[in-house]
Formats: structure tokens, sequence, C-alpha cells
């Protein structure tokens, strides 16, 4: 399947490690994250609103949860979690696909949603994605998520195919 | 009950194959298996046809397989109704490598426009 992606590439994203403040005067430390993450990944992910899964992910159950996160922190993959008093409250990962681009998606825990530190995340996930030669990235959406879609737009992506339930969209990093 | 199960090449599509034998034999249901080309393997209609013949075969189970032509989707719907179908069953909701799952374009359009009970299989 071939992926259209805008022809002009995106400015430049912020790279890890920040700090930024959110809407709600919360200070919120984003950083580049990996295998030493997991187990905190695991313990964030159990406290995962299931009203906010998207698409069958996050799984719900813990095994479920452990196996799809061996996936996402596994090698080639690029991952930015966002904590506040040292205590994880989001994560973003790009993860290859069969071309050359790679697939996006965000989560962040309810009582920490709409303040601002889902565009933080995703623009720190794509200026780190950048430092590291990433050209195409994609994700897809639910038609009916307007916040998440009104997120995407606003940090730069474009609508790419919206004949399915989900839409997808891209943008071009370099 | 009479079932009409579509099958069109992928993995989720032969494990709606066995799904469906495996209940059709506690139900008593008769199944009609139509083939077509999903466009999500290499595999064309053939192959696709075969290897539905060689898992009926294997199981024992009698079903009559059938060719779609034309668009898949609209077409699962039309026999459907036209024939009389209680039911479509269709395995479809792969999962991206990040772990995502999407509908087909053809089970999409059998949700949206059918008017039989459809039957997802993931």
């Amino acid at each position: 399947m071939t992926r259209r992606y805008p022809d002009e590439p995106a400015g430049t994203f912020p790279a890890p490690p920040r700090q930024v403040t959110d809407s709600e005067d919360r200070s919120i430390q984003l950083r580049c994250a990996d295998g030493t993450d997991r187990t905190a990944l695991i313990e964030m992910y159990k406290q995962f609103d299931p009203a906010d899964r998207a698409q069958g992910i996050p799984p719900a159950r813990e095994t479920a949860i452990e196996r799809w996160l061996e996936n996402i922190l596994d090698t080639d993959r690029y991952n930015v979690v966002a904590s506040h008093e040292g205590d994880l409250i989001g994560h973003a990962t790009l993860v290859p696909d069969e071309d050359d681009g790679y697939e996006l998606a965000i989560f962040v825990l309810s009582a920490y949603q709409g303040a601002g530190i889902g565009t933080e995340l995703v623009e720190t996930l794509l200026g780190h994605g950048q430092s590291e030669g990433i050209e195409q990235v994609w994700l897809t959406v639910e038609r009916w998520n307007d916040p998440a879609i009104a997120l995407y737009r606003k940090v730069g992506f474009e609508t790419s195919n919206s004949e399915r339930f989900e839409q997808e969209m891209s943008i071009r990093l370099a | 009950m009479h079932v009409l199960l579509g099958v069109g090449g992928s993995d989720l599509s032969y494990q709606a194959l066995d799904e469906t034998i495996e209940r059709a034999r506690e139900a008593g249901d008769e199944v009609t298996v139509a083939v077509f080309d999903g466009h999500e393997t290499d595999a064309g209609e053939d192959e696709v046809q075969e290897r539905v013949r060689e898992r009926l075969d294997e199981t024992g189970f009698e079903a009559e397989i059938r060719r779609l032509s034309g668009d898949p989707g609209s077409r699962l719907v039309d026999v459907a109704e036209s024939e009389g179908f209680d039911r479509i069953v269709l395995g479809s909701g792969e999962r991206s490598t990040l772990g995502k799952i999407q509908l087909g374009s053809i089970a999409e359009f059998v949700l949206l426009n059918a008017q039989t009970p459809v039957t997802l299989i993931r």
C-alpha cells in the first residue's frame, strides 16, 4: 500500500529532553524512553481509562499490555514519555511500517488530557524523529475524534485518506 | 440458518472459515463460501478457492463454493439479500505494526450496507 505524504516538509520540532508547563500550571518532563521504562509504562497503562482506548490499543489486560509494549519498546522504535512529579502520565511512539514510514500514536492519562500535553508530546516525538533522520510519519485516528484530529492538524499533519472509518493523516519531516 | 461467508485470502478470512465450519457443525447451519480477491495478499481468486476447498476437504464439511465477480463488498450484500441468506460472516480487522486495528474497506462496506446481520471475525 502506498501512503501519501505532504510534498513540503514541516518545520523543525523541539527534541527531547524538555521541560514544559501545561495549561494547568503543572511542570511536565519530556524525555526519550527505552526498555528500562517498561515497568513504569505498564503501571501507566494499567491506569488508562478504557473509554480512551482507540482501535484496540492500549490493550486492556496486563499480559496483553506487556506483550504490546515489548513490540513498542523494541529496537528501531522511537519513544518519548511525559512525566509529572516522577510519574509517567503520557507516552508517544513511532513504529516503522513495512515501507519507509513510521506510524505514530500518543496516549495521555485522562487526568492530564486537555492541558496541551498531547501537543507537546507529539512535537517532541517528531523532534526526536527528525534528529534520528526519520522523514515520513503517519497515523490513523477515529473519524469522530475531533480533539485528536485538531491536535494533529495544529502540529502539521494533513489528511491523506478519509475514505475509511479511520482517518489517515501524514506529515513530512525532511 | 443459511450463512454467506466471504473469504478474500487474508489470514483472518481463513480464521473466519475455520470458525464458521465449527459453528455450523454445532448449529446445523448451511454455509456458502463466497471467494474473492481481497487484494490483501498476492494470492489470486484461484489460490483462495483452492485453499478453501482444501480446508473443507480436511474437515469433511460440505459447503458450496462460489466466485464473486465485481466489487466484493457490494456483491456480498447483493447476494445475501437477493438469495435470502440469514447472515454474512467476514474476517477483518488486521493490526498495524503499532497494534491499531483497522477494518478493511470490504468489511466496512458490508457492515454499513448489509440488511442482514453481519458477524465480524477477528
